[in-house]
């Protein structure tokens, strides 16, 4: 019975995700400054999601689904990455290097 | 009940993002919320079943709004926006008045969430004859396709009334490598999907406006990284595709009302190249006008 | 209370919150993106009245989609008329 046993699979790994995704969230609101900040929200994030999609693809119909999901979570990868760096780039900018 | 739990929390997200972006501390703050705010829409527009919707808002929305309004924040003078906040009397006098219209609008609308309209059956029903098979589309472009013609109309008049005000100071920073290079490589990918948009249009949610608005996010986008000069008015080819769908249209509509039965009555058999023809041209137009509209005329930076 | 009757009062509400802002906000800014949360609340009334049907009323939809452009090409012109204005005020 592979599909019961993917559909059971896909809660832990959906589970997951969500916790990085509230642990993201919560060092945005708590963490002290902009790059701590910033390397909760993009790091537990990227990850989050990245369970999530696996924990989705495991419910998934078909393969096609799961490309779609792939490249979304490539997509948001790259420009989380990229939107981070722009962030702190400009933080230390105008505060200066500290 | 797991639904009722959606709504409401996508309800209080959105109302809150509305109140936090007219009352933050300082302006940039609320140009933020406001722009969290279009997403949050975007997903309500997707839960309430048109996603044709959801795809223009989060392009339009979140998107091209937010780069405008974060442009304009850039050229005012520093300074929260807070000085010329009212006082706690003239709130007071304003709930007032606002509170009884609430009253008012909620008694008006009430009625309304029983009422059936004849018109979606009426929609479906003729799509058969409308050129194609989805029915939003057949809406703007066959239906209602005066609606669309006057809607590029005033986004040219938006455009001329702009260009009344002298060029805007859209300053580009000097671009960092990495945004560059995410850029360019992001840039065939919106191109691909803007061409998608466009072409599904006739037979799933998108379409002119959908297409038309990321491929604006994309020359925005590539305009921001400093990949792409500044665009100049004086650049005849720019002015064409400007005027190309609003002048298209209008042909077609004339060649209807001289040679057919009537203004914007398409011929039999000939609704659906039409349409695409016109949908191609409207794309263009509404690319190249918002994305005039958005990063506009710049001078370059000296930088 | 049904689904469309919350989302209807969702949009009034928005609707009041923008013209709220409308009333006591004095920056220019501001203004404006009051001016666009009540243009929200319309296309919100006008989207929870397509959703009556499934699936959704394609004229509703599509005059939506045809407001959201009107929308931010007016919120273009009346964030450069805002930006010439302060310019002239301080000049």
């Amino acid at each position: 019975m592979p599909e019961a046993l993917l559909y059971w699979l896909s809660w832990p790994l959906l589970v997951g995700g969500l916790l990085f995704f509230a642990a993201g969230s919560l060092g945005l609101l708590r963490f002290p400054d902009v790059y701590s900040r910033l390397h909760a929200l993009t790091k537990a994030d990227t990850l989050g999601l990245g369970l999530v999609v696996a924990g989705l693809s495991c419910r998934a119909d078909s393969l096609l689904e799961v490309g779609q999901m792939l490249v979304i979570w490539l997509l948001v990868l790259a420009s989380g990455a990229t939107a981070c760096q722009l962030l702190a780039r400009q933080a230390r900018e105008e505060h200066g290097d500290d | 009940m797991t639904e009722w739990l959606l709504d409401a929390v996508l309800a209080l997200l959105l109302l809150a993002l509305a109140g936090g972006a007219l009352h933050a501390r300082n302006r940039y703050a609320g140009v933020l919320l406001f722009i969290a705010f279009g997403l949050v829409l975007a997903l309500i527009w997707a839960r309430l079943g048109a996603p044709d919707l959801a795809l223009a808002e989060a392009a339009i929305g979140a998107g091209l709004t937010g780069v405008l309004l974060l442009a304009a924040l850039a050229r005012q003078p520093a300074g929260s926006g807070a000085e010329g906040v009212s006082f706690a009397r003239h709130r007071l006098a304003a709930a007032a008045v606002l509170v009884p219209l609430l009253m008012i609008l909620l008694q008006g609308l009430d009625p309304l969430a029983e009422q059936r309209s004849p018109l979606p059956e009426l929609a479906t029903g003729a799509l058969g004859q409308s050129g194609v098979s989805h029915p939003v589309t057949a809406v703007l472009l066959n239906y209602r396709a005066w609606d669309t013609l006057l809607e590029l109309a005033v986004l040219l008049l938006a455009l001329l009334g702009a260009r009344q005000l002298g060029p805007a100071r859209f300053e580009v920073e000097r671009p960092w490598p990495l945004l560059r290079a995410w850029s360019r490589s992001l840039a065939p990918l919106l191109l691909l999907a803007g061409g998608y948009l466009l072409w599904s249009g006739s037979s799933a949610p998108g379409g002119a406006f959908q297409a038309g608005s990321l491929l604006a996010a994309g020359v925005v986008l590539l305009r921001l990284a400093g990949v792409l000069p500044a665009l100049r008015w004086s650049f005849w080819p720019l002015r064409l595709l400007v005027l190309l769908g609003l002048l298209l249209f209008l042909a077609v509509a004339i060649a209807c009302a001289w040679f057919g039965a009537g203004w914007l009555v398409y011929p039999d058999g000939w609704a659906k190249p039409l349409i695409l023809v016109i949908e191609v041209a409207a794309t263009l137009s509404i690319a190249a006008s918002l994305s005039l509209l958005v990063v506009g005329e710049a001078r370059e930076a000296s930088a | 209370m049904s689904t469309t009757l919350f989302w209807l009062a969702v949009g009034a509400l928005l609707w009041l919150i923008g013209l709220h802002g409308l009333l006591t906000l004095r920056d220019a800014l501001r203004r404006i993106i009051a001016i666009n949360l009540m243009g929200s609340g319309v296309f919100l009334v006008m989207i929870a009245l397509a959703a009556r049907v499934v699936p959704s009323d394609p004229v509703l939809v599509a005059l939506v989609v045809t407001g959201l452009v009107v929308a931010v090409s007016a919120t273009a012109l009346a964030l450069r008329l805002a930006g010439s204005a302060e310019r002239g005020k301080s000049s």
